[in-house]
């Protein structure tokens, strides 16, 4: 537990930091406060552009060459940071103060071994021999559990997981013995089995050695798992602070009860609990309002109070947490939890699902891998390989509902989507859509019908638009192609209507695509899928490059037209709670095959299989009354050219029942009609799995 | 729901001409930039009003082995001298300039129109299309430029359009080199997959979808590649295989004056030879001034 009296390891007042650029001086933090006592870990949460990346760089005093400081102190251990020397700042740096970021492979050198790397550590700043160099490095890589240390220390890192390369990260940190540790972002880049290790691994860590911690990121659950405090941040100011359990019982600021609204909970769905959206977007850094800066998306926005002068930090008086401290003149006369915004949260009809619109029968697309080594050449040369990328899938889904195709990446979701889309042809078996087969057919072979029939929505938002044509042009030119309208004035007003739909201003019909922002280039790729009025669409990860409260906006807009369009949604994803708030039948994908499919609630419970079971309990849930059980798995994902010769995940299965899963492919149980799992373990034993999550008050959630 | 966006500032569209005038506004902040911009734009200004702004006609031979200030006997000045055979340097050099501005534009525009083609075709489908187009563009690329264009032009005859349809040969390949690159990057990225589902032609794609996002790395090289052309089309005439004569071609005032050199007449080659200099300084400092500015943020 923190020690009140000790200097805190980290103290920062009043700081201010800004960027400059061709625009002039832009403020990126205003007015940050923050003590970390030794062995405290405290988060940072905030969407995109609030600042919490400026903060880890300003403490590391690396702002780039148009950054910098402006006010305020920032304290390390009781010294003055501004007052030391570039040289003294040099030696903190990475012994005292570590960071890791976001991206482990840039954070190591390709060129050099990991233990050559890891070595050098000690070796530079405490100047041991090698051999004691070697003996720390191996111990820290066991710390930070890797298998086979030995065999690891000799590898490169582009050889290791992405997983493995980030705790080589950690352990390269932690081997100076730093008092504090930043880490921005350090499990967004992995998958969500890898990022459940890793966030258990930061836990423990920073319990076992006192290093203090600084763990910045955007996702609500994750803070839960590891941090002691948290302080929220919007627009370049902290808008609350406090212990975790007081803010996430109570949440005092508006925004901060906003960002809990839009994340989808474990026990809501898409009918019973709609996501309540934060409306409008984050400011830009120049357009700031005056006043409270959350004011103008505020529901309990008061003119001439909150906008007047910068609001100050105030304490809230929490029983369970006297430090916790809001930024808003109104939080104790409001209460946002009793407010309902109005077009929000009414149980919505559940739309009934028609007859079978997309059938997938037995699809298979393999790709062929020619060795073309040298050696190859001389041996005969010749050998093809084949990856299964997409092995026996089959499901069906109807008209009006959505089917879930949900798995981490490398399971072969987007080479689905590619088949589908006619990007790819299958290999093998079909793929009717109202009846026709498209599986063999290229897109470039389709007939217009079948090509508007299918359309897509794309998963990044800086690539889904052309940056060279206007808005208008883009969506016209689907309307123009499928001849829904031919006549230009027509086209025009088809437009509009379509950007009415994406309730985004028509204005938008001349604009190019780079004066937009992610959530609003996404709502222009839903409008041009939908243009064509299809009876099916794909979206692959929609909502996985957006802010949460710009995500659940988007969600809801997707939900909406589908419901209006009566429209097939294939929808690809890796978040489970999203699938598991909008998706009607769930299929589970690993290396190529189904693991098991069923409607959502058959899936979300028992019985699992296993796999199944490991990803949802590696879903980080923003709601501390949920408990869930954990199942963190190991291994890494075999490589797809060679895949383990039974099950597909009998090398990281929990549950493996040994040889007979390592060498015979499962059996496809069927579990209720409908509900498949492929896995050996009979159903009455899976039938017996406890729950992966479990609350109190599960049912007053769960009602459908 | 909610609305994401109502209360923003909806910002004007951008027309071509203001997004020209920013471009030029963006290009004051890099002075490399400014002032190979400048150079350039005068020997333009020059080109275009070459029949006002020539002091002589440029094959008149009035008074042979003037030197630069000497009054002509018909009035005025030779402010640049006179050849050999008497005419007025300045006068050629400007008559020149606009001979070498207009092949220059001519020979890269072209080589862009067959380069940007074959690149996109190349980086766009792949496969054998790529395998030949680069085979080709490999051989071209691996002779000796100069070699080249001599036995081109030694096999055609020398006429502007022949050193047109030299340059085109010989620097095409590049330009798809640089086309074939960006193609493969901008191929892989959804609004491509985009136009694919609704069914748009192979030509479609490359040209309306692909073509005008490429167009940043290909406006700086076209700068460099108008000064490559511009030396080319000198050191052609100085070879006697540039434009034919009597009309005024710098490469060819220089070799035709060059055994004058020695005799203290070197200023009739020194003053063309500078006027290609600069104007290849001049599109040098521009390419390296829009490289810049496009790269900040």
């Amino acid at each position: 537990m923190p020690d009140q009296d000790e200097v805190p390891v980290l103290e920062i007042t009043g700081l201010r930091l800004s960027y400059y650029t061709r625009a002039g001086e832009i403020p990126a933090v205003m007015d940050f406060d923050l003590k970390i006592a030794k062995g405290e870990s405290v988060g940072l949460v905030g969407e995109s552009g609030c600042g919490k990346s400026t903060v880890a760089n300003g403490i590391m005093r690396y702002m780039g060459n148009n950054g910098g400081i402006v006010g305020g102190t920032i304290k390390f251990k009781g010294r003055d940071m501004a007052e030391m020397s570039a040289e003294e700042v040099r030696r903190i740096r990475g012994n005292d103060i570590a960071m890791i970021y976001q991206e482990p492979m840039a954070s190591l050198n390709p060129s050099l071994t990991i233990g050559v790397q890891l070595m050098e550590v000690p070796m530079n700043h405490e100047g041991v021999d090698e051999e004691e160099a070697f003996k720390r490095s191996f111990d820290i890589l066991i710390a930070v559990h890797i298998p086979d240390p030995k065999r690891l220390m000799d590898s490169y890192p582009h050889q290791i997981s992405g997983g493995q390369q980030q705790r080589v990260v950690i352990a390269m940190a932690l081997l100076s013995k730093p008092a504090l540790l930043l880490l921005d972002e350090p499990t967004t880049a992995l998958d969500v089995t890898v990022e459940a290790g890793i966030v258990e691994l930061i836990a423990e860590l920073s319990k076992q050695t006192g290093t203090s911690l600084l763990y910045i990121s955007h996702n609500l659950g994750l803070m839960l798992e590891v941090c002691d405090r948290i302080c929220v941040m919007y627009s370049g100011e902290v808008v609350e602070e406090g212990r975790i359990d007081s803010i996430f019982s109570s949440p005092t600021h508006p925004y901060t009860h906003g960002l809990f609204g839009c994340i989808p909970q474990p026990h809501a769905n898409k009918n019973a609990r709609p996501l309540s959206a934060i409306r409008g977007q984050l400011p830009l850094p120049h357009q700031r309002p005056k006043g409270c800066y959350f004011g103008p998306r505020c529901d309990f926005f008061e003119p001439g109070r909150c906008d007047q002068e910068l609001i100050p930090m105030d304490f809230v008086d929490a029983d369970d947490d006297p430090a916790h401290r809001v930024r808003c003149t109104r939080w104790d006369e409001i209460d946002p939890k009793a407010f309902v915004s109005a077009d929000v949260a009414e149980a919505r009809e559940v739309i009934p699902v028609g007859e079978t619109v997309l059938e997938v029968d037995n699809m298979r697309k393999y790709y062929e891998v020619k060795d073309s080594s040298f050696a190859a050449m001389f041996t005969g040369g010749g050998n093809v390989q084949q990856v299964k990328a997409n092995d026996s899938i089959s499901f069906r889904a109807g008209e009006g509902e959505t089917v879930a195709i949900v798995g981490e990446s490398g399971c072969g979701k987007s080479t689905f989507a590619k088949v589908l889309m006619g990007l790819e042809t299958a290999t093998d078996g079909e793929v009717r859509l109202s009846g026709t087969d498209l599986g063999s057919i290229a897109v470039g072979d389709r007939t217009p019908a079948q090509l508007a029939s299918l359309q897509m929505v794309f998963q990044n938002p800086n690539d889904t638009l052309n940056p060279s044509h206007t808005i208008g042009y883009q969506i016209g030119r689907v309307i123009k192609r499928f001849g829904i309208e031919s006549d230009p004035a027509k086209i025009q007003e088809r437009v509009y209507q379509l950007l009415d739909t994406v309730k985004l201003p028509r204005a938008f019909a001349t604009h190019k695509p780079r004066q937009l922002s992610g959530g609003q280039k996404q709502r222009i790729g839903i409008a041009r899928a939908f243009a064509g009025n299809p009876k099916t669409v794909i979206a692959d990860e929609p909502i996985s490059a957006l802010d949460v409260s710009v995500a659940a906006a988007v969600t809801e807009l997707l939900m909406d037209i589908q419901r209006e369009h009566r429209t097939t949604l294939v929808f690809i994803s890796h978040d489970l709670a999203a699938v598991r708030y909008l998706a009607d039948r769930v299929v589970v994908m690993y290396l190529g095959r189904v693991m098991e499919r069923g409607s959502t609630d058959e899936v979300f419970a028992p019985p699992y299989h296993p796999y199944t079971e490991a990803l949802l309990s590696a879903v980080p849930i923003a709601d501390p009354q949920v408990t869930k059980r954990r199942i963190v798995l190991t291994g890494n994902l075999p490589s797809p050219l060679n895949p383990p010769k039974g099950c597909p995940f009998s090398t990281r299965c929990p549950r493996s029942l040994g040889r007979l899963c390592d060498e015979q492919a499962p059996p496809v149980q069927l579990a209720a009609d409908r509900h498949a799992i492929a896995c050996h373990i009979p159903l009455e034993e899976l039938r017996k799995v406890e729950p992966v999550f479990s609350t109190p008050n599960w049912d007053l959630g769960a009602a459908d | 729901m909610t609305e994401e966006t109502t209360d923003l500032p909806i910002v004007p569209p951008d027309s071509m001409l203001t997004n020209m005038l920013k471009a030029i506004g963006l290009l004051r902040e890099s002075p490399v930039g400014m002032a190979g911009g400048l150079i350039v734009l005068m020997f333009v200004v020059l080109a275009i009003f070459a029949p006002i702004l020539a002091p002589f006609d440029p094959n008149a031979p009035t008074l042979p082995f003037a030197f630069p200030g000497t009054a002509s006997p018909d009035g005025g000045v030779f402010l640049l001298g006179t050849d050999h055979l008497g005419r007025d340097i300045l006068s050629r050099i400007i008559w020149g300039g606009q001979r070498v501005l207009f092949y220059a534009t001519a020979a890269t525009v072209s080589a862009y129109i067959i380069g940007i083609l074959m690149g996109l075709a190349a980086g766009y489908f792949r496969g054998y299309q790529d395998e030949i187009i680069s085979f080709f563009a490999n051989v071209i690329l691996s002779f000796p430029i100069m070699v080249l264009y001599v036995l081109i032009i030694a096999k055609v005859g020398s006429s502007g359009l022949n050193i047109v349809f030299a340059v085109v040969f010989a620097s095409s390949p590049g330009v798809m080199r640089i086309v074939r690159g960006v193609t493969m990057d901008i191929a892989t990225r959804d609004y491509i997959a985009a136009a694919k589902t609704r069914g748009e032609g192979s030509w479609y794609i490359m040209l309306v979808e692909i073509l005008p996002n490429a167009r940043g790395p290909l406006i700086v090289d076209f700068c460099l590649r108008m000064g490559y052309t511009t030396i080319t089309i000198g050191a052609l005439g100085f070879l006697g295989l540039g434009l034919p004569p009597p009309d005024p071609d710098w490469g060819g005032m220089i070799t035709e004056t060059r055994s004058y050199m020695t005799g203290g007449f070197a200023y009739m080659a020194i003053f063309p030879a500078c006027a290609v200099s600069l104007l290849v300084l001049g599109f040098n400092l521009l390419a390296d001034g829009l490289r810049e500015v496009s790269l900040r943020d």
